[in-house]
């Protein structure tokens, strides 16, 4: 079971948390120019780093907040924290 | 067997039993007597049986092996005719407390353990060899349906499943500590001494219901006390420290990540037959987050592998030193150890000692270590170096000992040199350490020549390793390193431990090195010449199903394991497994290490299901959510419908009614009076801030800028598929303050998706979000009479349709109370949704139901809503929809904006596929038989297609069908490829019993001018 | 291949199973292949199978980085059915039924298929309505699925609670009669030995590391822990670490890959007939011929490439199954696992070309991959040797998620109201 830092609550248990998937993929500013290919790199094309990964996670029966991990999807250790809008520490994305 | 078992093998004095007290117990039938302090095990042995199961395959007699988690012989099934509800099966006699009462059965053998008709396969195992069902019974689906694999199925397994419910509890607790010590024995008492006192919150969890592991088991003095003094003195130490929390009965048994252990602790089943003590559960599942965690787990002795090596009588040599000890049981009066090191002799020494007779030592180095042998020889033992023991005979007990010369090949010699007579062939592989929660943790290990283990090497945890698991096999050794281990992990997690003592004086013999001996090769002769030389006790793996797979290709150890179901039986290969690695790298000629050791799983012993569920059984197993008005409901009678985690009334039958005739009744009240719905179950969500409605315009697919203050609107939102994910409607509360509500089901899913796009897309709009669902009771009236009903509960106020327009709301007082009433219709008719305060909501309903007396005011429930709905073409999500239908599938074209440039699924909607014109539309459906209510989910198929071949092409199928009072019809809505452009069809719909027709119509049926939603009646 | 029968187990008896022949042979590893399939797990080496049976396409190596059949292939739950919802679903899995019922023989290796059945268990209106409408479509599809009520449900598996008191009542079931179970280890085993019987190389402990491109953008060869290998066609079958793979030609996917985790009881005497699945409460469970219960739940909601998961889902899955059979609260975990499973968003695998000519993908099987082997490996292999899709597998290319056309088997969502 994962041990999760919340940057606004603290280390908390797994279970209180939803999974968000992959950090960092904004939506585009104006879907309507996109062709579809393009549509579908951002609704359904995503990384799937075997190693460190940003992603997303919501302290959702905490705090509701979403926040960002940095994640070795090999170890399962958590490598960084940060908030919505940050950037990751450096490395990977 | 006979009834009076007395305990032969008992001493008469010595062992940590009471034996002030006397315990009746029964094993296959048979009274035998033990002492509290005793296991099955130890009783069983004390009074002489050493024959205790069969094994899995052939159906050999085995007997106790060992004396913990790693034996693998001696399951039994426990309380099968006494207590069959709490009966467990593959039950290990060596972890099994003796309690008064205790009922023993050994599982699979027929008609009598003794006498066991299976044995017949032992003639058999010739055939039998490694994967040998993968290359027969492969002809014939039939002869493998019908004989091959029921005969294979009726041969597993050793016990049986209890035939009702468990009548026990289980809990769970959850712990932080500073420091997690994983071991009660010599290395764990020192490290959690250590740790003690400092500060630090300290947990010590052992397997054992007694602390001191292996003190307990040999005669050693620590700084002149007694071993087991010694234990006993640190025992009462740790307890008197702040701090510290003892668990004997528990073993962790699963390390994962973050320091997060799992253990299990037996709680009441050495206390006795029958029910738990009040207040306390059988078992308790702990949780444990420790910062630093001790592993002192010990180390296995290891069995030796050679020619009929499972009979019972054969016995681990530390096994029988700790029947001798910690039970005073004599395991066997004429005593041969098989050994390849020095530590073993010690066990010979202590059954001389106790007055067995020791026929020899059989050592297959030739040169073992000085002080042991030593010792042995002037104890009057015959020592035999470079000999070992090549065969045994004996049939349900071991009675000799075949003993050959070691050649400088490494083969033994043909012939038997002598023919050793016992009753007790004690054997030693040597130790293995227990590196399975290490491992278990991502630890990697490395293979030691010197010891012939493997030993931990690299950790990724925040963890030590301290005394046998480490691969220190001394126990000065053990003291010093658990000391140091504890007193590390201590500072490291922030707390003082001053300075460990790390010098014991400790009486131990020297001992010399190990040499290994996988398996005993004769020579010249073939192997088989000496009998089965068995690895796995449990699978009845022998060496030679090892080497067959490797001359198979079998080359991973992981393949060995799995074509040979070595390692796979209930101790998981605790003793076979390292074996069996060895025999593979000698069959493949490469070295231990590029071999390596399969996965070590948890759990490191089974954990009972129960256990692991817990508390969260019955009604905990998902907690029901009840609205404020439940207990009205109750009391009506009401069907439950679960929907999501709620309960809501599915129906409320009157006394004689059948569901059918309960829902026609309601249909027809809130179509002609009035009915009520708790409603009070829809997801609402608070939305709050200057950018709430430019919020609304991204979520929605319509537009909600110019909604005014007093307005409700309906709108549907799309995830960036452009498939429907929830509807409902919003409210315009004031400027910056909106009240959505959302289906039943998806309210947390809705509120998790607005907070997603909230917080990770559009950060810069101001807008907050709460759910109030539970804040607001709402209850529905609806019907033609629902104005009327309106005007008793709200005197004095003008609620009436002229008033107040449809789709808007205002504060009102209803009843006395404070409410929002918003005039929406989900129903077709005129209808109020009256929102209270939650605690309220009992007290509206009540006024309600008052006021609505002679106004024929009827309760109705889902099922009824469904129907009313259903009149009017209104979908519901999850039911209409399925996540593969857009608004536009579902004719909702008019609430897809063309003027908004994005919103969330909008760019979707325009992809090939999804623009398709032939996709599934949402329609109705009549039957041609008025009568005929479809069951939901048939297929819809053209007329005549079923006398097809299959498959046969569906055009789409049955979302919802009802009998519709209304109507006077059954009807359906379906979903149909291109059905908005065949109003007016035929169509088939494919039941089992054949196809039925029915005509695709406009969803909408009943009062599409939409006159009712005023109170005007047709 | 020398068969295996009676008198060849006979014969061998005699002779202490000394001569058996090795299974598959360890051969060199060649400069040069027509077909290059990394993954040897269940599905590549099916579709070495019948590339070299169907389309007589030898020159294959079938390239695995740790042992054959140790992925996903030994790490399932063994079940095998077809009743999906799609059309598209249930042809590609009912094509893998119908050979799995003559695998056995055609392999000559015996895969254990136990058609004991399988319930899908039914929990509210919502899952009748699923349930009945995937039975329904079963039956037009040529599927044999029926729908049983609960009392049926209870003849089929009388040990099931199917008494209204529990938490979410049984109210229905599909029902399957030729679903069931087959031994995982000896699917990989079996099509290992009859592929290199047909001369495919089976190369283990090679691990690709990256895939060579010639100028115009296809396929020139695999780079390999083992050296450098020429090939124009290499076919993607390695669940777990597909996207992984992919990534090595720049080709984007949309999976995501989870743990899964399963566990197996003590071995007990047969008290489980069927194989019972319960999607709404989250687990599944079966008895193996050995005895043990196999049981599996849900995915772990993280991305993760560690085959391990989260222990409050194994507690989770163990709730239900003792809901669901009050009779096995006593029973015991023996042994538990992961694997990890690669998801696509309409929870579809993708068995397809992609826009790399030369490179074939066959992943994305998220829970479905061991039931599929068979037909997967005969699609896939037909798309290799043709460089197009076979009609099965048509549907189940890369492109859906840009048209739009996905294949959504995530099953009728919890209804709403």
């Amino acid at each position: 079971m994962l041990l999760i830092e919340c940057p606004w609550c603290g280390p908390r248990e797994e279970p209180e948390f939803h999974y968000g998937g992959q950090a960092h993929v904004a939506r585009p500013a104006d879907p309507a120019a996109l062709s579809d290919a393009e549509w579908a790199e951002y609704v359904f094309m995503r990384d799937n780093t075997k190693g460190p990964f940003a992603e997303r996670w919501c302290h959702s029966a905490g705090c509701r907040r979403w926040f960002n991990v940095l994640r070795d999807t090999v170890s399962h250790r958590v490598l960084a924290v940060y908030r919505m809008g940050e950037a990751p520490p450096e490395g990977p994305r | 067997m006979s009834d009076d078992r007395t305990q032969d093998c008992r001493l008469p004095e010595g062992g940590l039993i009471d034996r002030s007290r006397r315990i009746r117990f029964r094993f296959n039938g048979a009274w035998m007597d033990g002492h509290p302090g005793d296991t099955l095990a130890s009783a069983l042995l004390a009074n002489g049986v050493h024959l205790v199961g069969r094994s899995m395959k052939y159906h050999r007699p085995r007997g106790i092996m060992a004396a913990g988690a790693e034996d693998p012989g001696g399951l039994v099934q426990r309380g099968l005719h006494d207590e069959p509800a709490r009966t467990d099966p593959d039950w290990r006699a060596t972890q099994t407390a003796l309690v008064d009462g205790l009922e023993a059965y050994t599982v699979g053998a027929w008609p009598s353990l003794d006498r066991d008709a299976g044995a017949v396969l032992g003639l058999a195992s010739r055939v039998m060899g490694a994967g040998f069902y993968y290359k027969i019974m492969h002809g014939s689906r039939w002869m493998w349906e019908h004989v091959h694999e029921p005969l294979i199925r009726k041969a597993a397994g050793f016990g049986v499943c209890p035939d009702q419910p468990d009548p026990d509890v289980y809990d769970h607790r959850h712990v932080h500590c500073e420091v997690l010590v994983v071991g009660g024995g010599p290395a764990g008492l020192a490290a959690a001494g250590a740790a003690a006192r400092s500060g630090a919150r300290v947990i010590l969890a052992e397997q054992d219901e007694r602390l001191g592991g292996s003190l307990l088991g040999r005669r050693r003095a620590i700084d002149g006390q007694g071993g087991v003094d010694w234990a006993a003195a640190m025992e009462a130490r740790l307890r008197a420290s702040p701090d510290v929390r003892l668990l004997p009965r528990t073993t962790v048994f699963g390390y994962h990540d973050n320091n997060y252990l799992v253990a299990l602790e037996r709680v009441t089943d050495h206390l006795g037959l029958g029910p738990a003590p009040p207040g306390r559960p059988r078992q308790r599942l702990w949780h444990i987050r420790a910062k630093r965690v001790v592993l002192a787990t010990g180390a296995h002795e290891r069995p030796l592998v050679f020619g009929d090596n499972d009979r019972p009588g054969i016995m681990l040599a530390g096994a029988a030193q700790t029947y001798l000890h910690r039970w005073a049981v004599l395991p066997g009066r004429d005593v041969v150890l098989f050994t390849t090191n020095d530590r073993a002799y010690e066990a010979a020494l202590d059954l001389h000692a106790a007055g067995a007779r020791i026929h020899a030592i059989v050592d297959s180095r030739e040169a073992p270590g000085a002080a042991l042998p030593a010792a042995a020889r002037a104890a009057g033992i015959r020592v035999m170096t470079g000999y070992v023991v090549g065969g045994t005979s004996g049939v349900r007990h071991v009675t000799g000992a075949s003993v050959m010369k070691l050649g400088a090949d490494g083969r033994a010699s043909p012939h038997a040199l002598d023919t050793l007579p016992c009753d007790l062939l004690l054997v030693s592989g040597g130790l293995s350490p227990v590196v399975h929660l290490f491992s278990q943790s991502g630890g990697k290990l490395r293979y030691d020549d010197g010891r012939a283990a493997f030993v931990p090497d690299r950790s990724v945890q925040a963890l030590a390793n301290a005394g046998a698991c480490n691969g220190t096999f001394d126990l000065a050794g053990c003291l010093a390193e658990g000391a140091a281990a504890g007193a590390e992990a201590t500072r490291l997690a922030g707390s003082d431990p001053g300075a460990p003592r790390t010098a014991f004086s400790v009486d131990e013999p020297a001992a010399a090195a190990i040499k290994p001996l996988w398996r005993v090769r004769p020579a010249l002769v073939q192997d088989h010449a000496w009998g089965q030389p068995f690895v796995d006790f449990q699978n009845d793996t022998t060496a030679h199903d090892i080497r067959q797979a490797v001359r198979e290709g079998f080359e991973s150890v992981e393949h060995v394991k799995r074509y040979t179901l070595t390692g796979f039986g209930t101790d998981q290969g605790k003793t076979a497994n390292i074996n069996a690695i060895g025999i593979q790298a000698e069959a493949l000629g490469r070295p231990i290490p590029e071999v390596g050791t399969t996965t070590f799983r948890p759990p490191y012993t089974p954990v009972t299901f129960a256990a692991m569920a817990g508390r969260d059984r019955g009604e905990r197993l998902d907690p029901a959510r009840l609205t404020a008005i439940h207990d009205r409901h109750v009391a009506l009678g009401a069907a439950f419908e679960d929907v999501g985690q709620w309960k809501r009334p599915w129906y409320y039958p009157r006394p004689g009614e059948t569901m059918h005739q309960a829902v026609a009744r309601e249909c027809r009240a809130a179509r002609e009076a009035v009915g009520v719905l708790d409603a009070s179950t829809l997801g609402k969500i608070d939305i709050q801030g200057p950018d709430a409605a430019e919020f609304l315009n991204r979520v929605y697919t319509n537009a909600w800028s110019k909604l005014e203050v007093g307005r409700v609107r309906y709108g549907v939102m799309c995830r960036e598929d452009g498939m429907v994910f929830d509807d409902g409607t919003t409210a315009r509360i004031d400027d910056t303050r909106y009240l959505m509500t959302t289906t039943t089901g998806n309210a947390a899913a809705v509120l998790d998706h607005l907070e997603e796009y909230l917080q990770t897309e559009w950060p810069d709009l101001r807008v907050r979000l709460t759910s109030v669902t539970e804040q607001w009771a709402t209850v529905s009236i609806a019907g033609p009479k629902a104005g009327s009903l309106m005007a008793r509960l709200a005197s004095g106020q003008d609620l009436s349709p002229a008033a107040f327009a449809f789709m808007s709301w205002r504060p009102a007082t209803v009843a006395g109370l404070n409410a929002r009433v918003f005039r929406i219709s989900f129903t077709g008719e005129l209808q109020y949704e009256i929102n209270v305060p939650w605690h309220q909501g009992g007290a509206l309903w009540d006024a309600v139901m008052r006021a609505g007396t002679g106004l024929g005011v009827t309760p109705y429930g889902t099922e009824t809503m469904h129907v009313l709905r259903a009149e009017k073409g209104f979908i519901i999500v999850g039911q209409e929809t399925d996540g593969t239908q857009t608004p536009i599938d579902l004719g909702m074209d008019w609430i897809v904006s063309k003027k908004k440039p994005d919103f969330i699924g909008k760019r979707s909607f325009t992809r090939s596929d999804t623009a398709r014109a032939d996709r599934r539309h949402l329609v109705g459906l009549l039957p041609k038989d008025k009568r005929q209510v479809f069951p939901e989910g048939s297929q819809i198929v053209e007329t005549g297609a079923t006398r097809g071949t299959k498959p046969v092409p569906m055009l789409g199928y049955v979302s919802s069908a009802y009998w519709s009072p209304a109507l006077d019809s059954g009807f359906a809505l379906a979903l149909v490829a291109g059905g908005r452009g065949r109003f007016g069809d035929t169509v088939a719909v494919a039941l089992p019993s054949g196809e039925q027709p029915a005509v695709i119509c406009d969803p909408v049926m009943l009062d599409k001018e939409g006159a009712r939603r005023d109170g005007h009646a047709a | 291949m020398a068969r295996y029968s009676v008198w060849s187990l006979a014969r061998n008896a005699l002779s202490y199973h000394r001569d058996w022949p090795r299974q598959w042979r360890s051969p060199e590893l060649g400069s040069a292949y027509d077909v290059v399939i990394v993954g040897g797990g269940g599905h590549g080496l099916a579709t070495a199978y019948y590339l070299a049976k169907e389309h007589g396409v030898t020159n294959v190596a079938v390239l695995e980085k740790g042992w054959l059949g140790g992925g996903n292939t030994g790490r399932n739950t063994t079940i095998v059915r077809s009743n999906y919802l799609w059309d598209e679903s249930a042809a590609i899995y009912e094509l893998a039924l119908k050979l799995w019922e003559g695998l056995s023989r055609d392999l000559n290796y015996n895969v254990m298929l136990s058609q004991r059945g399988v319930l899908n268990l039914a929990h509210s209106l919502g899952d009748v309505r699923a349930g009945r409408r995937r039975a329904e479509a079963n039956r037009l599809n040529g599927v044999d699925s029926e729908w049983l009520d609960t009392a049926g449900v209870a003849r089929v598996c009388p040990i099931l609670n199917t008494s209204t008191s529990l938490r979410y009542p049984v109210m229905g079931s599909t029902w399957q009669p030729r679903g069931g179970t087959a031994r995982h280890d000896a699917v990989a085993w079996g099509y290992a030995r009859a592929a290199d019987a047909r001369g495919v190389d089976i190369i283990q402990n090679c691990e690709v590391t990256g895939i060579r491109r010639d100028s115009g953008g296809a396929v020139a060869g695999v780079e390999t822990t083992r050296g450098l290998i020429g090939t124009k066609k290499v076919a993607l079958a390695a669940a777990g670490h597909t996207s992984v793979l992919a990534a090595m030609a720049d080709v984007r996917l949309p999976i995501q890959s989870h743990p899964l985790q399963a566990l197996v009881s003590e071995p007990i005497k047969p008290v489980l007939d069927q194989v019972v699945m319960s999607g709404a409460i989250h687990v599944y469970v079966s008895q193996s011929d050995k005895g043990e219960l196999v049981i599996g739940a849900g995915i772990d909601s993280y991305n993760s490439y560690a085959q391990r998961g989260s222990f409050h889902v194994l507690e989770h899955q163990m709730a239900s199954i003792v809901e669901l059979f009050p009779i096995f609260a006593r029973l015991r975990m023996m042994r538990t696992w992961a694997g990890i499973v690669d998801t696509c968003p309409d929870a579809s695998p993708i068995v397809s070309k992609t826009p790399v000519p030369g490179l074939y993908i066959n992943g994305g099987w998220g829970t479905g991959g061991f039931k599929s082997t068979p037909g997967s490996g005969v699609v896939f292999a037909h798309t290799i040797a043709k460089d197009a899709p076979h009609p099965i597998n048509a549907p189940f290319s890369l492109d859906r998620f840009t048209t739009g056309a996905l294949i959504d088997e995530h099953g009728a969502a919890a209804v709403a109201h």
